[in-house]
């Protein structure tokens, strides 16, 4: 069940995002959307020493996905690189605290997806 | 005059309640509910009649390919199609859209033109796109800021390259109604192919194939209380016999030997396959069922909701409405936004000129979420016309779509929570 906190930290997070913007000396950018709903998230970060030194994104969607995504950077910044494979679908999904429907679900995993991605190119490298 | 509560009855989905609510169905552009006496006329045709048709000499085989064709006749009367012989029988729209593009598209050159416009469902852009391979070009007649096609810019896009123009019946974002009879004299005076998709126009008011003088005409059974699965594509016969087939295989052949096929008689030329005899005869009956309601009063009960939500709309706050405003234009089709929902953009985003949610907005998204909380189904999304959305400068829209067993009260309580949702959603 969705908590009435945890839900309400949502809009919060949707009303005044954290991390919106631009970083400069990005090292990583990627533009991830759901085709279904045109949810839209940028995600920027500066990757230092193998850690997310900076994360900032902008987006225009759904409260779930841009909740989601301020959430996001709040979790992953200043954590190794490495150490965020661990955060999987599931884990991500459970630490928002609310139930979502399969729909919302995709909503709230587009900037998970988008770092996913932009740090999957970190170890390529 | 229709009656939509006594037509609700008709719908045993409204029997169901959803968390206690009963069911508010505002999502009738997308796919309509199905009657019993749909259903009951598939389930009476697997029950009674199941068999392969144009196959079989023994009784079942006979009886089944009779109802096939008997669901043709009607099916094409329906659509005022003078020749059942014209009525292809195939998925939905789409399926019917891409048939007629494959097939007319293996006789197109190199720069050649398609006519299409910016109100088109991904349906009747994609199979034309399909032909950019082979060089053909495709060409957008643009809309005007009330929503209604640019007839000017239409007549302007074409070339003596335009080999074929395809258009929209009612736009399934703007609900417009295009006046396809014109448009058809248009392009045919240039000896242009002219095909009309009518997705949404079957389903709402009284559609005749031979009055528009359209050479092809593509519709869906499930938006008009139909099964899924089945829908027409209407061609005038001796275009029909021209054009080579689109799938092969079984029955849409006279004869095959190892080196070559020799084609069936129209329509099986392009009916390849075992094909959906029971939902053509939910079909039918489903076409049987909108008569004896009567299109011209489906279609006065739809202008009477639209005129209600335009009254009603006025009591949401930065609620910004899309399509034309005069009712004999419009179909009832309702896209909105609360707010500005622009389409996305990073450098713009960044530079603060488009920001952020202001007070009062809400993504369509949440609002269809919202909605849902109470039972009312609406759709949110760019509506599978990417071009439109992109058009109107907006990321998505919400969408209400009416039909024969929507009432007032519906509109109401679809405002009401929309002004409910948007006060827990402000700041």
């Amino acid at each position: 069940m969705t908590s009435d906190i945890a839900y309400e930290v949502m809009m919060d997070h949707y009303r005044n995002p954290h991390n919106y913007g631009s970083i400069e000396n990005a090292t990583q950018k990627i533009t991830e959307y759901n085709p279904l709903c045109g949810d839209t998230v940028h995600l920027e970060m500066l990757i230092k020493d193998g850690r997310v030194d900076d994360i900032k994104f902008i987006g225009r969607g759904c409260s779930i996905s841009q909740a989601s995504a301020s959430i996001l950077t709040e979790t992953v910044k200043g954590k190794e690189v490495g150490s965020l494979k661990e955060l999987t679908d599931e884990k991500y999904l459970v630490s928002l605290g609310v139930t979502l429907g399969p729909a919302r679900e995709k909503c709230a995993l587009l900037s998970l997806n988008a770092l996913k991605k932009a740090i999957s190119g970190v170890k390529n490298e | 005059m229709l009656d939509p509560l006594k037509v609700k009855k008709d719908f045993p989905i409204f029997k169901r309640k959803i968390e206690g609510k009963e069911i508010i169905y505002l999502d009738n552009a997308a796919t309509t509910q199905k009657p019993y006496v749909v259903i009951d006329a598939i389930k009476n045709y697997y029950e009674n009649f199941n068999s392969n048709v144009h196959r079989g000499i023994y009784k079942l085989s006979e009886e089944s390919t009779d109802l096939y064709e008997k669901s043709r006749k009607n099916i094409s009367e329906f659509i005022g199609a003078p020749d059942p012989r014209g009525l292809v029988f195939v998925r939905n729209t789409t399926e019917a859209l891409n048939l007629v593009a494959s097939s007319i598209g293996q006789g197109l050159k190199k720069d050649d033109e398609v006519l299409l416009t910016m109100m088109e469902h991904h349906s009747n852009i994609v199979p034309w796109q399909f032909l950019k391979a082979k060089g053909v070009k495709i060409k957008f007649a643009d809309i005007k800021d009330d929503g209604t096609l640019d007839v000017d810019d239409y007549v302007s896009k074409i070339t003596p390259m335009t080999k074929v123009a395809s258009v929209t019946h009612v736009s399934n974002v703007l609900g417009a109604i295009n006046d396809v009879k014109e448009l058809g004299k248009i392009v045919h005076e240039k000896d242009i192919t002219f095909i009309v998709d009518g997705a949404q126009s079957v389903p709402h008011m009284p559609v005749d194939v031979k009055d528009i003088d359209c050479d092809f005409f593509a519709f869906s059974g499930h938006k008009m209380v139909g099964p899924m699965g089945i829908g027409g594509l209407y061609g005038k016969p001796d275009l029909l016999e021209k054009l080579p087939p689109y799938m092969g295989g079984g029955d849409m052949i006279k004869s095959v030997t190892t080196e070559e096929s020799t084609w069936n008689e129209i329509p099986y030329k392009f009916e390849a396959g075992t094909q959906n005899v029971a939902d053509a005869v939910g079909l039918s009956a489903a076409a049987d069922y909108l008569r004896k309601l009567g299109m011209k009063d489906i279609r006065k009960h739809e202008t009477e909701l639209m005129l209600y939500a335009f009254q009603e709309e006025r009591y949401v706050e930065g609620l910004k409405s899309f399509g034309p405003r005069s009712l004999h234009l419009r179909a009832g089709v309702y896209s909105f936004n609360c707010g500005e929902v622009p389409a996305f953009d990073i450098e713009k985003e960044l530079s603060g000129e488009r920001i952020k949610i202001s007070k009062g907005s809400m993504h369509p998204h949440d609002i269809a979420s919202e909605m849902d909380k109470e039972g009312i189904a609406v759709r949110s999304g760019h509506h599978c016309a990417m071009p439109l959305m992109a058009r109107l400068d907006v990321q998505a829209t919400a969408r209400a779509s009416f039909y024969i067993y929507n009432t007032k009260e519906d509109i109401d309580k679809f405002f009401i929570e929309l002004n409910n949702s948007i006060t827990r959603f402000a700041h």
